[in-house]
């Protein structure tokens, strides 16, 4: 310490208490540029969290306002009378369907007189707005003929070119005239939908249907890869929980500190970060390829999807397991339990709000995982109808929300668009009920030693 | 159905002897069950699990094993003449499947007695015609050879399925039987069962090696047949990426560099993106922001974590990329020809990347210690310059690593750039022009119409591998990175 | 401008260097110091005494605002250096805190260099105008703190690699070279082996001629070693103040008695 008493006399005067003492009202020069730098940094900071939340805000409104429209479909309504006589001259002409279309006309044009508006359509105009509508006609007078000569009221889906122009995807402006829809029609639908002859209503067969050809956008649904998705998750949490649980416990309790032991534990952690699509691979060439289980099947999706979420719900169930204090454990042993006894007796039901919680988590994520599914044909033209029964369910060709969402905005049609949109809108419904019960499971049980 | 049957089967006989094994336990104490080593129902619970967990076992290793037999079996019956200029034994094999697949149907919808199916000569019926009448999927004409190894491995597969069924039941009967020989009232049940459990236990671990094994086998043996029908170093080093679903694949050209241009340049559009918005909010979450504050703005930062990938990919098919059109299109500055491109999908992996970002570097900034900024406040530095100076440089090996594994996201992010980037495979310096991934390619050539066994499909299982090799160096890196940062301040 | 003549004046009214009035300080609803009234001296050493949680942290980190940093905590009262109210809003804690520097519990050296550990305070104060002024102050601090001679020669590697001991000294030349005019201790040696604390309290011997020094400690055989005056807190209160010979032989109140004499603490 000796060094310490020889200060070089340079120093002298910056230590010793200045003769002039800097007043600390008053600020200086230097202190208000770093005061105005500190300003600066701390607007950054706004700013990120600014932008990020900016964009949370337009990729929601794009999601509803896009996404709103699938939930509604456009609909022709009329109400008509067929006259046994109508019915016996139609069925004896050579184009039977034809021949109830022009009954159908007949009907609309009554109705708009009706209501004091005219105005002058032929029937291709028609068959552009509602499709041919005398072949459903015909069959629903075939299937029960005591309807004849009773009034009778007719929903007609609207062409998807129609739907678009009464939700504003389609425009005078921006449509051009095509075989589809030109813009003189479009005159006769204002005066339709002023008649309320064409309106707007729910689309239930959205949210209850299967997928439909790619040239019919309006008769596309949802419903069928959602049973797909349900299907898909009952593997997922029949797999991946007792799996899951079963290694945490045996990495957190029982595994020996060890290479092997170390081995396991960098595995798992690679394989949280391993990109979804190598799972997608592994899918293929194992399930598939080399086992030969049914392509496209649910039961497939489910065991890759269970690989994927694994590591997620080991990672949480292990941080569970570690938060259950010691003392629990100890004074299970003390009364003569086994390790085993104290540890499923005692430690699993603590852990196991917090083990749900990741698990739902962990199944969230694997309900909105797309790109694995499409390697093992889960897309959405193998969606055309719902299984059978329970087996099936898991067996038969059946894609899941988001790949059919994704089949969606890969076809042309720009009316598919608005499917894959409405389709998010029924995802994001999922997700955020799983999400929420996560948080509610937290909320309810958590406990704090 | 027989293999669901089976597996009830085995379960019934578990079951049974779980009841009859505790019984048993309780008639050996006479009733008394304090006279027992164990509760009875760990008497149960031992020959349940003795006639189960075996039976399972090798129902599951016959199920791997068999096909593979099968295969190697029957290929070794095709003659070297049956496989045509072009082609190679597993493009046979595949067709001998699809041809046994195809007289299975056919039986079981009873267009075909099972009679026919066994004994059909390929060279003297029309049994292509007869399978396609029937609805079933033949690519092309089925020649003797290949029709003689279908019936075979038809054959082969019944009586496999039929020995493995015998087999497993009897091994789950043997397995009940010997637990229930060792019931009585001194076996020691609990422990055994115990011991049983903790083998189970540890190989539910095991199943995250059998994984990474099963990614790495499944993509090393298709990445070899790949390399036998293309040359590896025309795919490592070829400038150029047009593949042909037409002959074979024959003509076409597999270049991976236009492939990893697109992932690399499109991550790194994501990363600029992702990154400072990410890091500037960690910061001011960490450092400035009141805790209600936090409590709002980190949660919701956090759902762009949890939206599907699959609603970005549509955000920037619909919402982005027609948005940069506008600006930067042919109605604006001329240098974007279609909505897809390289600074879409970018953009929006990079709003998809904050979150992920953020929440890793504020755990990391979290890590270092008050004392650090204490020390830094003490010395009368204001909260940017102990970030700056102290906290940043102090945490900058965590950092590192989160970016590192934002770029591995990055790499490996597919439904993006499936639905942003564009399809094709373009080496070019404009942002706004369309490219594509390695990831995009691996669904768009497996999910083509091309047979599994041409390289233009095999050359899907090469990008994996490289895919799978380059992102699991950047996480293990990342991760060791992160652990030893951890450390530091444990 | 007519402020001046008042601080002037108030400077050389009073010759206590920090003087608090009525100090409260409040963590959200509790209240950890209550009415503290003290006058601390110019260059001398004052020591806090008193069992652990008996708010002599708390109410060190007030006298340069550290406790600014956290959220919930609220001073109510007066402090003032020299004369000026600490708390006045025209205060910038950032400059006031280049007056009075901190000394922390744990050696907290950060995670650079030596001569980056050390120029990080002149750096951002922009005490020095060029490189060699900077080397002067890195050197001058490290004389002063006693280090030098140990570190002359790998100044450039890290400050964190050091002995506990040699951190702690670190972290003192590093409070040093932005020349303040007090410098906080708390605790300074808790975290240090008896020789190490040893070489701690001779240097802040030393320092008491040019700085006014208030150290916290839990050792009262330290508060004796270093000190002039005492203080004495229990439950949020200064129960007792006075020269540290008093305190000690001859204390006042029964509980400093207590304390003293080992009967809690």
């Amino acid at each position: 310490m000796t060094d310490a008493t020889l200060p070089p006399a340079t120093s002298e005067p910056s230590s010793a208490k200045p003769a002039q003492p800097k007043s600390l009202y008053a600020i200086d020069e230097l202190t208000r540029k770093r005061n105005a730098a500190e300003k600066r940094f701390q607007a950054y900071g706004i700013g990120a969290i600014g932008i990020g939340l900016f964009f949370l805000v337009v990729l929601a409104i794009a999601i509803i306002s896009e996404g709103i429209p699938a939930f509604t479909k456009t609909i022709v309504e009329v109400e008509f009378t067929l006259t046994q006589e109508q019915y016996d001259e139609a069925e004896g002409q050579l184009f039977k369907t034809k021949a109830y279309e022009q009954i159908f006309i007949g009907a609309l044009q009554g109705q708009l007189e009706e209501k004091g508006l005219d105005v002058p359509f032929d029937a291709s105009t028609i068959e552009r707005i509602v499709g041919k509508p005398g072949g459903d006609i015909r069959s629903f007078f075939k299937a029960d003929e005591s309807q004849l000569g009773q009034p009778v009221s007719f929903e007609l889906a609207a062409s998807s070119r129609v739907d678009g122009y009464i939700n504003g995807r389609v425009t005078r402006e921006n449509m051009t005239d095509s075989r589809f829809l030109q813009k003189t029609d479009l005159d006769l639908v204002d005066i339709l939908v002023e008649a309320s002859i064409i309106r707007s209503v729910f689309n239930w067969s959205f949210i209850t249907g299967a997928d439909s050809g790619v040239d019919n956008p309006g008769g596309a649904g949802i419903g069928a890869s959602v049973i797909g998705s349900f299907f898909m998750m009952l593997v997922v949490l029949f797999l991946s929980l007792p799996i899951g649980v079963a290694a945490s416990i045996y990495l957190e309790e029982f595994a020996p500190q060890n290479k092997f032991t170390d081995l396991i534990e960098v595995n798992i952690s690679n394989l949280a970060a391993v990109p979804s699509i190598v799972f997608g691979i592994l899918g293929l060439a194992v399930f598939i390829q080399f086992m030969h289980l049914p392509q496209s099947a649910p039961l497939v999706g489910g065991l890759v999807l269970t690989l994927m979420t694994l590591p997620t719900i080991i990672i949480s169930t292990r941080a569970s397991l570690k938060a259950v204090p010691p003392s629990i454990r100890d004074a299970a042993l003390g009364v003569g339990a086994s390790k085993m006894q104290a540890i499923f007796h005692h430690v699993l039901p603590l852990a196991m709000p917090g083990i749900l919680t990741g698990t739902i988590i962990g199944l969230a994520q694997a309900l909105g995982e797309t790109a694995p599914l499409l390697l093992i044909g889960m897309v959405g033209f193998v969606a055309r109808g719902y299984p059978d029964g329970f087996v099936s369910g898991f067996l038969d060709p059946n894609s899941a929300m988001p790949a059919q969402i994704y089949t969606w905005a890969a076809r042309a049609d720009y009316a598919f668009y608005e499917k894959a949109w409405g389709g998010i809108i029924v995802l994001l419904i999922f997700l955020l009920t799983m999400n929420i019960l996560a948080i509610i499971l937290r909320r309810r049980f958590e406990r704090r030693w | 159905m027989s293999l669901f049957w089976l597996v009830v089967i085995v379960l019934a006989i578990s079951l049974a002897g779980y009841i009859v094994g505790r019984a048993r336990a309780f008639s050996s104490a006479a009733g008394e069950i304090s006279q027992l080593h164990s509760l009875p129902s760990y008497y149960g619970a031992n020959v349940a699990m003795k006639a189960a967990v075996p039976a399972f076992l090798v129902l599951i290793v016959w199920l791997l094993a068999q096909p593979f037999y099968i295969n190697s079996t029957v290929s070794s019956t095709i003659p070297d003449t049956a496989i045509q200029e072009g082609s190679s034994l597993g493009l046979v094999m595949a067709e001998v499947r699809r041809a046994a697949t195809g007289l299975d149907n056919a039986v079981a919808a009873g267009q075909m007695s099972e009679e026919f199916a066994r004994n059909a000569r390929a060279d003297f019926t029309d049994i292509t015609t007869r399978l396609k009448e029937a609805g079933q999927i033949v690519t092309s004409d089925i020649t003797q050879p290949v029709m003689r190894a279908a019936q075979s491995y038809r054959i082969m597969v019944a009586t496999g399925n039929l020995y493995m069924s015998i087999v497993v039941v009897l091994i789950a009967v043997a397995g009940a039987l010997w637990g229930l020989k060792e019931t009585n009232k001194d076996f020691r049940a609990r422990n055994t069962v115990e011991k049983g459990i903790r083998v189970i236990l540890f190989s539910a671990a095991l199943i995250a090696i059998l994984t990474t094994v099963g990614i790495v086998l499944s993509l090393v043996f298709n990445t070899i047949e790949f390399f036998r029908l293309y040359p590896a170093t025309e795919f490592f080093f070829g400038l150029t990426w047009s593949p042909s679903f037409s002959g074979r694949g024959g003509s076409s050209e597999l270049g991976i560099i236009p492939l990893l241009w697109g992932t690399f340049y499109i991550s790194i559009v994501a990363l600029v993106v992702a990154v400072p918005i990410g890091l500037f909010a960690a910061v001011y979450l960490s450092e400035y922001a009141s805790s209600r504050v936090r409590s709002v703005a980190k949660p919701l930062l956090e759902i762009l974590a949890g939206i599907p990938t699959i609603v970005y990919g549509l955000f920037a098919l619909l919402t982005v990329g027609p948005l940069l059109l506008s600006v930067f299109g042919d109605n604006g500055l001329g240098i974007m020809q279609a909505g897809t491109a390289v600074m879409t999908a970018g953009l929006v992996m990079g709003i998809m990347l904050i979150p992920f970002v953020s929440s890793l570097s504020d755990d990391i900034i979290n890590a270092v210690p008050q004392a650090m900024r204490d020390g830094s406040y003490g010395l009368g530095a204001t909260k940017s310059e102990t970030v700056k100076q102290v906290i940043l440089p102090a945490a900058l090996p965590g950092i590192v690593g989160a970016i590192l594994l934002a770029a591995s996201r990055a790499i490996g992010e597919t439904m993006i750039v499936v639905l942003g980037a564009g399809a094709a495979a373009r080496l070019s310096l404009n942002p706004f022009e369309a490219m594509t991934t390695v990831t995009a390619k691996i669904v768009s050539q497996l999910t083509g119409d091309a047979d599994f066994a041409s390289p233009v499909a095999l050359v899907a299982f090469a990008l994996g591998m490289t895919l799978f090799v380059v992102t699991l160096g950047l996480n293990i890196v990342a991760l060791y990175i992160v652990r030893k940062y951890r450390e530091q301040y444990d | 401008m007519n402020e001046m003549p008042n601080i002037e004046q108030a400077i050389k009214m009073t010759d206590s260097k920090i003087s608090a009035n009525k100090v409260q300080v409040y963590y959200g609803d509790n209240q950890a110091i209550k009415d503290v009234d003290i006058e601390i001296q110019p260059r001398s050493v004052t020591a806090f005494i008193g069992p652990s949680g008996c708010g002599k942290s708390t109410f060190l980190r007030t006298i340069n605002r550290m406790n600014d940093t956290i959220d919930i905590c609220r001073v109510e009262g007066s402090i003032k250096i020299d004369g000026e109210d600490i708390y006045d809003p025209k205060v910038d804690p950032v400059q006031l805190r280049a007056k009075v520097g901190m000394v922390f519990q744990k050696p907290n050296p950060f995670p650079k260099s030596i001569y980056d550990n050390i120029a990080y305070g002149p750096r951002i104060h922009g005490l020095a105008k060029n490189k060699s002024e900077l080397d002067d102050i890195v050197s001058s601090s490290l004389q002063k703190a006693g280090l030098w001679e140990e570190v002359k020669n790998r100044l450039d590697e890290p400050g964190t690699g050091m002995s506990g001991g040699q951190q702690q000294r670190l972290c003192i030349a590093r409070a040093i070279a932005v020349s303040p005019e007090v410098i906080l201790m708390d605790e300074p040696c808790s975290a240090l082996d008896p020789i190490a604390t040893a070489k701690v309290e001779e240097l802040i011997d030393e320092l008491r001629e040019n700085y006014t020094i208030v150290i916290v400690t839990h050792s009262m055989q330290q508060a004796a070693r270093v000190s002039q005056r005492t203080a004495f807190f229990h439950l949020g209160i200064l129960v007792e103040e006075g020269p540290t010979q008093d305190i000690f032989t001859n204390p006042k109140d029964k509980r400093t008695q207590d304390y003293i004499t080992g009967r809690f603490g």
